[in-house]
């Protein structure tokens, strides 16, 4: 006989006045190769088809179903029981507006971001649908997708204590973006540009060096080195606005 | 109740709908797309491998242009495509890659020199030109003569879903994520928008539009196991089924990947194969290369599932807890190759089988995979039988994939078709003028409102949604699969006709407030067996062997029968069976009706018809 695994899971429904938040606790047999996924789905459709949570993908590629799993934060659809106690504690991310029950809304949050840092390529050029494309070195493509390979879980946020402290941090997820077009050849931006977008501690300088979000990053993205990189970079472009006054 | 307004509504954020909202808004037109999810969380983001584009910049693409591409797709689509749609893409296809490229996307690039590649398991080596240098890289793909596919390592839907959606928010497309359409509003002539549900706050909302686009993508979740998103449930399809008017195109055409892992299901790429690696059996032997020693592991879809599912049955297949499977080999690409090129593979392989692809071999079976069929539309996109209505995309049956989709010709179809629809539904806005009547808005919201006061208090009946939906999946997994039979479709058909019934007598065992998912679940439950129907009758009725559509009591390809489209309508709310029609599957032909050259089959000629 395999593990009963007990999971206490957050409950609260805002959309319902006799909702209280509270801790609810489902026990379900373990099986072969079990993910949360699997676990939640059949919580869900065997014992209390109101039970909210989020996944889409369901292979770790889209990032919808980041929640906190025994008090860390990450993606639920590669967590394997197996790797689990028998007692899972399943919690919402923290700093993202609570949809109900596990499910956040990050789509609100990311969507700020994008527009905070304009994340698009900014350029005068005109595309011409009968020119060649532009080139562009391989290897500084493969450096830019290394980046954009975020997924948006919202992991690396719930796992900062800055963002924790202001709500207005644009978090490792934000500064990765800028990044990512900061070092984009078709991207005209200038130095001094970002620096109005993250040269705050809203941006670079709110980040206190914790390194959280590298240490849960699902995608296992370098945010380590961006944050020194980007610190870096507006940390001389400060000196430089600086002696032009 | 909320009333928003826009020019151009798009039912579906992935890269399809996306597209054609740039477009739109390009051309000053307000432009507001629903999602279930999160944009980037949409299933274009999920496809791994890339896009196909003829640009023919790698040594191993040389000689390549639209045609040899159009006549890839015409063959791989075992001749169900309208060619026109296939020429309309493969011409457009090089120009949309160059146009992402401008926006964002960091395509792999040529790097010139020397390096080796694998194909069937051996080691080759090319030599890619120094005039070539940063241009765009291919890679090979089933079923095509050359190296076509555009990619960014294996997370191109990925990056290109980023750089659509930052192009969407730079042109001031707005997404409303969480939202979920439930019912269409039109009059039988016109389409002038949907009724939503908030899935922030599970209210009702009316969004009103002059054109209505469907971009929601497949809907692989109406059988058991298929690499599809939760989200892939085929909801925005059933509010088209529900119209009466508006016809399913091919909707027994489906496609099964050769690698979904086992037991989840989940896909790992066609790129393993075609950067070289290989399907083995339980001896750990190559099998493909027997049965087809042209093409071997990268002939097409559709005919690759069929060997390997031949194979297992034949009893070569490896025992497992989850059934029978096979093996991928992807070990001699080595480690850089497979953390670099295949990163994604690596990863999924990992986490979610403890297998280390580098060293071990990954247990694999065909799996549900694409949807061919979907809403029906001319070559401009516009749906059959309503005016304002569109599709693009895998919800569409623009239909330049007939039986059988090639690897990449589907993400690259978001875009490609996205574009091209999008400048026609800009044209359409130009001269459009509408009058919104104030009944049968209201009229289908309170429609809406009694469905779902109907489920939450049972009073239909207190069937259970999961249930059911399950008994729909089961029935087309054992009746509509691979191989299909008389004997399977007739009992898929009238299980899925009892299940019907069911269906109409759900009752949620939860009190359906806020965000219910079982609410969302229970109100699209009767369209989804609905469109299973659908699938399940076309394939009884279709008798003959095209592309995925296989009957093993009529394995030839029947060009003097079946060269046709099948157009599946549910004509009256309470009918227990589809009504079918046909049409031509093209009324241009560029390339007659001839041998693919790979999954060897009998064909009965379109000119043995008797005049």
């Amino acid at each position: 006989m395999s593990r009963l695994l007990k999971f206490n899971i957050f409950r609260y429904n805002p959309q319902d006045e006799q909702s209280e938040p509270h801790m609810q606790e489902f026990v379900l047999e373990e099986t072969d190769s079990m993910t949360l996924f699997i676990a939640l789905n059949r919580i869900r459709e065997e014992q209390d088809p109101s039970l909210q949570f989020d996944f889409c993908c369901r292979a770790g590629i889209c990032g919808s179903c980041g929640m906190v799993i025994n008090g860390r934060p990450g993606l639920a659809c590669h967590t394997k029981t197996r790797d689990l106690p028998g007692e899972i504690t399943l919690l919402p991310l923290p700093i993202f507006k609570l949809v109900g029950d596990l499910s956040v809304d990050t789509g609100s949050w990311f969507r700020e971001m994008y527009t905070k840092t304009e994340s698009w390529i900014h350029t005068d050029k005109e595309f011409d649908p009968n020119a060649l494309e532009e080139r562009m070195d391989n290897k500084e493509a493969v450096a830019i997708y290394e980046l954009e390979r975020c997924v948006e879980c919202g992991c690396c946020v719930a796992a900062c204590a800055t963002a924790r402290l202001r709500e207005d941090f644009m978090g490792a997820a934000g500064l990765n973006r800028v990044a990512r077009f900061l070092i984009d050849p078709r991207d005209q931006r200038t130095d001094n540009d970002y620096y109005e977008i993250i040269g705050n501690d809203m941006g670079i300088f709110g980040c206190m060096g914790l390194l959280a979000c590298e240490d849960i990053c699902p995608k296992h993205l370098p945010l380590q080195n961006q944050l020194g990189f980007l610190r870096r970079k507006m940390g001389i472009t400060s000196l430089k606005r600086l002696f032009k006054k | 109740m909320q009333t928003i307004y826009t020019d151009l509504l798009v039912v579906g954020a992935g890269l399809a709908g996306e597209r054609a909202a740039v477009e739109a808004a390009d051309a000053g037109f307000s432009a507001i797309c629903l999602s279930l999810v999160p944009a980037r969380r949409s299933h274009s983001s999920a496809a791994q491998g890339g896009m196909q584009a003829s640009l023919g910049n790698s040594v191993m693409g040389e000689g390549d242009c639209p045609d040899v591409h159009f006549a890839d797709t015409v063959k791989g689509s075992d001749w169900g495509c309208d060619q026109e749609v296939a020429r309309l893409f493969a011409d457009t296809a090089p120009i949309e890659m160059r146009r992402l490229a401008h926006w964002g996307v960091p395509w792999n690039r040529v790097v010139p020199g020397k390096s080796i590649y694998y194909k069937g398991g051996k080691q080759f080596e090319k030599v890619e030109a120094q005039e070539k240098e940063g241009l765009i890289m291919a890679r090979s793909f089933g079923g095509t003569a050359k190296w076509r596919t555009c990619y960014t390592s294996d997370g191109t839907g990925h990056a290109v879903m980023c750089t659509m959606d930052n192009r969407c928010a730079q042109v001031g497309v707005e997404v409303h994520d969480k939202t979920e359409a439930i019912a269409m509003i039109q009059d039988g002539e016109t389409c002038y928008g949907v009724v939503a549900r908030c899935l922030r706050t599970g209210e009702l909302r009316v969004y009103l539009s002059k054109a209505t686009m469907i971009a929601s993508g497949g809907f692989g979740r109406i059988y058991p196991n298929t690499t599809n998103a939760v989200i892939c449930d085929g909801g925005a399809h059933t509010m088209c089924v529900n119209t009466g008017v508006v016809p399913m195109g091919n909707m027994e055409a489906v496609q099964f990947h050769p690698t979904g892992i086992v037991p989840t299901d989940i896909l790992v790429t066609e790129g393993c194969r075609g950067d070289g690696g290989t399907l083995l059996d339980v001896d750990e032997k190559r099998f493909m290369d027997k049965y087809e020693p042209e093409k071997a592991e990268l002939a097409s879809r559709d005919v690759v599932s069929r060997w390997m599912t031949h194979h297992m049955r034949e009893g070569h297949g490896v025992k497992s807890p989850y059934g029978e499977h096979l093996w991928l080999d992807i070990r001699h690409l080595g480690e850089e190759h497979i953390t670099g090129k295949l990163r994604e593979v690596y990863e999924i392989c990992t986490s979610f089988l403890g297998v280390n692809p580098i060293h071990q071999l990954i247990p694999v079976r065909p799996t549900q995979h694409y949807s061919m069929g979907g809403v029906r539309t001319n070559k401009d996109g516009a749906a059959y039988g309503l005016k304002g209505l569109y599709a693009a995309g895998e919800s569409a049956c623009w239909d330049m994939h007939g039986f059988n989709r090639l690897g990449g010709n589907s993400l690259a179809e978001t875009v490609v078709a996205g574009g091209i629809i999008g400048k026609k539904i800009a044209e359409y806005l130009e001269g459009c003028e509408t009058e919104f009547k104030t009944a049968l808005i209201s009229d289908t919201v309170k429609a809406q409102q009694a469905r779902i006061d109907a489920l939450v208090s049972g009073s239909n009946g207190s069937e259970n949604v999961y249930k059911v939906r399950a008994a729909m999946q089961d029935a087309l997994n054992k009746g509509a699969n691979i191989f299909r039979t008389e004997e399977g479709l007739k009992e898929c058909v009238t299980t899925l006709q009892d299940t019907l019934i069911r269906s109409k007598n759900v009752g949620l065992r939860s009190n359906g407030r806020g965000v219910n998912p079982e609410l969302a679940a229970a109100l699209k439950l009767e369209g989804q067996v609905k469109m299973a129907l659908m699938l399940a009758y076309g394939a009884l009725m279709r008798t003959e062997s095209r592309g995925s559509h296989n009957r093993e009591d009529y394995p030839a390809r029947n060009d003097r029968d079946w060269l046709t489209r099948t157009l599946a309508y549910w004509k009256k709310p309470d009918d227990d069976l589809p009504t079918l029609e046909y049409e031509p599957a093209t009324s241009v032909v560029e390339i007659p009706p001839g041998d693919r050259g790979y999954g060897k089959s009998e064909i009965i000629s379109a000119d043995d018809k008797k005049e």
